[in-house]
């Protein structure tokens, strides 16, 4: 065997012994993730509240950076050396590791039931038969303004998109505000504030994208290149130099009161809570004609599953069951303003700007982003395209008939719809 | 030249002595590891399992126009990027150890000392402060312009598809220009006086004395820089996945071998690891990098007679 | 002696070029510093002013020193570098001075078995290394961390003090032998002290990207417990990406102390080039 090999030459050579502390094991879970901005939420909040109940079981948060997380992950998946708890990107990143046998199947974990098909669909296989993360929140897009800013130029959130440009020429016009808070440099900004804001309004939600992925619509056609082409009108409201200008320059710019708005993630509503010191508000991403149906973007955005290889593979269930709990699910909706709990189970949030978000999803119809099921996961990875294309387009490198030409090439190049 | 002393005991124990630690731990954990990763170009998956593929992948990186477009464009921007190091950090390098090796300076130990300050930085460090320098928000390039009448000269270099390859390559320079520097200076200060001397005598001073009498003495050294730089250039990563991310964007306008591999291999965002592909890509640079060096050992090192001390 | 002297406009150009250079060397980190001592507001509105008694701002540092326990992180990281470096050094010395000084069969071969390293990147390996790692149980330990760094480092080393070691001059190793050395006696006594500059610069090569090194402390040891500064700086700026207070904070943090180190350090690393270059 070559690791028994490769150990023996280790050992022979490790000059300092072998004095390797073993891993921690007994009853404490490791969680690894993502989130590195919850770090406190989990220890202060979320962590206290389930030892409270189940004394016995440490738990520790183990975050890395975002850029890292998967690479880092895998690495460690793929050596064992991962934690107990695995935070689940949505749709194809996670099948993987399902179909890999890293994930343990969760169908029949209590608690799965308190969640819809819908908000179970990110994390359960094609054939929809085994479920193997529970979902934990999902996020909203739309933009976020400046309420003081509105509120001294006179002008209200726009419904359609004429009044949306309306409105960002007349706070140009004006000359205090920047327009409109969002940078190219970073890519993934254009892309997910950009793009898949606006775009469920013209491919019209789940139905354009049920249609892409069953090759009944080509990225080619109108309903996806126009998305493309409002982008591209955006450039002129953006701050000067927005090609350099990076996500947290973004929202630096918006919450220090320079920007009058900002496109959006709920995800934000925390950050800009502790940082913005003026009033603000939210709206919907406009619709093309007045009295046109709208969609927004409902992402399911996060989960959390099992190693299949933990060895505290008991004690991780429980923590599973009671992270699908609607206790879980207030605690985390509360603590984290912007995440939206996927649970069946109503939960009550305090957060004015969260409400305003969630509400949407009463009037209109909500769909996942258009890259994320299926269609990404082959090479060239139609998401990560579609990054960069978005920011070529607002860049004005490109036009929005070549950015979707070559999208559909890349996909055509790999996927072949069943038919 | 390596002495041999004929009449010692055939097994010459110490010879296994000396190389045995620095071969036991490179071995075990550096190329097992390497090579472990390396042969799987030749391999690529099916349903989970591994199967054989022979060259199949590096056809695919090649004649597959996705593939090749992608490889190409990686290539050449590191060929560039290895251009400005030794167009701007190498004679910039040379140019600041002869003037500190000129004797009698003053403060020459403080300036030595802060010019190779920006080499014990790390990459998050310098990627995320030039990010701020550099940012349209932040200011601080454009108020520098501004200071000195040029703000119209302000383009947010690192956003734009023209400049932002050179802008990380400057960077790069600035932090890494502390090597050669220390380098050529420490064989300038090698240079017998007697040499310098008996050129004072034949009249040759100046500037002069360093293009005909010290620059040939110190090309050896000139030689070494220039591998490394190569080595180096064709293995960065760090400075641009820390400044651009592993997209390198905009418009993959700054992907070099590195980042591409990097995304292969890891994979990114929605993008799953290929480790059979990334593999295909490491063995390329290998080939790349082992290219350089042959050229560097039989070309360039047997014409560069060594100077004797 | 009869040296001719330096003209004055010479001296001033050569000033002049340093001093420019040297601005440019230090304007980022003068930048990071000053800023990190002021408020959010002042650091946009005139990033380029010291703090004044207005802008004079702490919170950054008092963010970043409640959050992190960067002095464990900075223990962490120096001991990992001291000790990969003593061990590079070492093994490095030794394979090179087999190399240069023996001739055997395989000589050159060997050579280039221990340059190969110099060509590929370590982090491609790092899969199996994990593996291995795992199976040794090394995980979160600073050992799996000094043993990836010392064989990255050797390659390197051996190439350069190889290179070095063949122009200490055979009279003195065969007076030596004549004298009845050792082998061992002979390298470690007349030849490692004629190569102390080398191994000087050696020592900054390899010090560097193991200081730096943000891959295998995330991937190998990323337990609170052997956390490097890096690593531990790279999560903080993720964590607070937009308060650049403490961004700042965490950055000047983690850039000081390796500036002390090398201030303290670059002396010793100056005399021993300086020193070591025979006249």
């Amino acid at each position: 065997m070559k690791r028994t090999t490769l150990t023996a030459l280790l050992m022979a050579s490790s000059i300092l012994g072998t004095a390797g502390i073993a891993i921690a094991q007994g009853k404490t879970l490791t969680i690894e993730s993502w989130r590195n901005d919850d770090l406190a939420i989990w220890q202060e909040k979320l962590i206290p509240a389930f030892e409270a109940k189940n004394p016995g079981i440490k738990v520790t948060f183990a975050p890395s950076a975002p850029t890292e997380y998967n690479a880092a992950l895998n690495a460690k998946l793929d050596a064992g050396s991962a934690g107990d708890l695995i935070t689940c990107r949505p749709f194809d990143a996670s099948l993987e590791l399902f179909n890999k046998g890293q994930l343990a199947d969760l169908t029949d974990l209590p608690g799965m039931e308190n969640f819809s098909d819908v908000a179970k669909s990110a994390w359960t296989t094609d054939d929809g038969k085994a479920t193997f993360c529970v979902p934990m929140a999902s996020v909203i897009h739309g933009f976020i303004y400046n309420q003081d800013a509105f509120d001294q130029l006179g002008i209200k959130p726009p419904a359609t998109e004429a009044e949306f440009f309306e409105m960002l020429e007349k706070i140009k016009a004006d000359g205090n505000y920047i327009p409109m808070a969002m940078g190219t440099k970073d890519l993934w900004e254009a892309a997910t504030m950009g793009y898949q804001n606006i775009g469920p309004n013209y491919w019209h939600g789940e139905e354009g994208r049920l249609a892409l992925i069953k090759g009944e619509q080509k990225l080619t056609d109108p309903q996806w290149v126009e998305p493309f082409a409002t982008l591209a009108k955006w450039k002129p409201y953006l701050g000067d130099g927005f090609e350099a200008q990076s996500y947290p320059d973004s929202q630096n710019l918006f919450t220090l009161g320079r920007a009058a708005i900002y496109p959006a993630g709920s995800w934000e509503i925390s950050v800009f809570n502790t940082q913005a010191d003026f009033k603000m508000g939210a709206f919907p991403p406009p619709v093309k004609q007045a009295g046109d149906t709208c969609y927004i973007s409902d992402h399911n955005d996060i989960g959390i599953g099992l190693n299949a290889k933990s060895a505290n593979a008991d004690a991780a269930k429980t923590f599973l069951s009671w992270a699908a709990s609607p206790e879980f699910a207030t605690i985390y909706a509360n603590a984290l303003p912007g995440f939206f709990s996927l649970s069946s189970a109503p939960v009550k949030m305090e957060d004015p700007l969260a409400q305003e978000f969630v509400s949407w999803r009463e009037t209109c119809k909500p769909t996942i982003r258009s890259t994320y099921q299926i269609l990404s996961r082959g090479t060239p990875n139609l998401e990560n395209e579609t990054w960069v294309a978005s920011a070529n387009v607002i860049n004005g490198t490109e036009t929005p008939e070549a950015a979707a030409k070559k999208l559909q090439e890349g996909l055509d190049s790999w996927y072949k719809p069943a038919k | 030249m390596a002495v041999d002393i004929p009449h010692r005991r055939r097994t010459r124990w110490h010879i296994a002595v000396f190389l045995a630690p620095a071969v036991l731990v490179y071995t075990a954990v550096m190329i097992l590891p390497l090579f472990g990763t390396l042969q799987l170009s030749l391999f690529t998956a099916d349903d989970q399992s591994r199967v054989f593929a022979g060259l199949d992948n590096f056809r695919r990186l090649f004649f597959d126009p996705r593939w090749s477009a992608t490889f190409w464009n990686a290539l050449w921007n590191n060929t560039w990027f290895f251009i400005i190091h030794m167009l701007v950090q190498n004679p910039i390098g040379i140019a600041l150890a002869a003037i500190l090796s000129s004797p009698r300076l003053r403060f020459s130990a403080a300036y030595r000392t802060v010019i190779f300050v920006p080499t014990i930085l790390s990459f998050v460090i310098v990627g995320f402060a030039f990010k701020l320098i550099l940012s349209p928000l932040w200011g601080v390039a454009p108020n520098l312009l501004d200071l000195v009448g040029l703000k119209s000269l302000f383009t947010p270099w690192l956003g734009k598809e023209e400049y932002a390859l050179t802008t990380l390559g400057l960077i790069s320079v600035w932090q890494f220009v502390g090597i050669p520097m220390m380098l050529i200076y420490a064989a300038l200060l090698s240079i017998p006086d007697e040499v310098v001397e008996a050129a004072e005598c034949d009249g040759i001073t100046g500037m002069a004395q360093f293009w005909k009498i010290k620059l040939p003495l110190i090309l050896p050294s000139i030689g070494i820089i220039s591998i490394l730089t190569f080595v180096g250039n064709f293995n960065a990563f760090d400075l641009i996945y820390a400044a651009q991310g592993a997209l390198a964007g905009p418009n993959y306008s700054t992907d070099i071998l590195g980042t591409f591999l990097y995304r292969t291999f890891f994979g990114f965002q929605l993008q799953t690891g290929d480790p059979y592909m990334g593999s295909t890509i490491a063995s390329m640079m290998f080939f790349i990098i082992l290219a350089g060096v042959c050229v560097y050992l039989f070309v360039v090192q047997t014409r560069l007679r060594r100077y004797q001390f | 002696m009869s040296r001719a002297t330096i003209s004055l406009p010479r001296t001033v150009a050569a000033h002049a070029v340093l001093l420019t250079y040297t601005v440019i060397a230090l304007f980022p980190v003068v930048v990071i510093i000053i800023n990190s001592f002021k408020s959010r507001n002042a650091i946009f509105r005139t990033p380029l002013t010291p703090p004044t008694a207005e802008t004079f701002d702490l919170i950054g540092y008092a963010t970043v020193l409640n959050q992190g326990d960067f002095l464990l992180y900075f223990q962490n990281s120096f001991i990992v570098t001291v000790a990969s470096l003593f061990f590079v050094l070492l093994f490095g010395a030794m394979a090179a001075f087999a190399l240069a000084e023996y001739r055997f069969r395989g000589n050159t071969l060997m050579g280039l078995y221990l340059a190969l390293g110099i060509m590929i990147p370590i982090r491609l390996g790092t899969v199996a290394i994990l593996q291995l790692m795992v199976a040794s149980g090394l995980v979160n330990t600073l050992t799996a961390l000094i043993l990836v760094y010392t064989a990255q480092g050797l390659p390197l080393a051996i190439f350069i003090l190889s290179e070095f070691m063949k122009q200490v001059s055979d009279d003195l190793k065969n007076a030596g032998r004549i004298d009845g050395f050792s082998e061992y006696r002979i390298f470690f006594r007349l030849v490692l002290p004629l190569v102390r500059p080398a191994m000087a610069t050696v020592a900054v090569f390899t010090m560097i990207p193991i200081w730096n090194d943000l891959w295998f402390p995330l991937i190998l040891a990323p337990s609170e417990a052997t956390k490097t500064i890096t690593l531990g700086a790279q999560l903080f700026i993720g964590q607070y990406v937009t308060n650049w207070n403490a961004v700042l904070a965490a950055l000047s943090l983690a850039i000081l102390p390796v500036l002390v180190l090398y201030l303290i350090f670059s002396r010793q690393l100056i005399r021993g080039i300086t020193s070591g270059a025979v006249k």
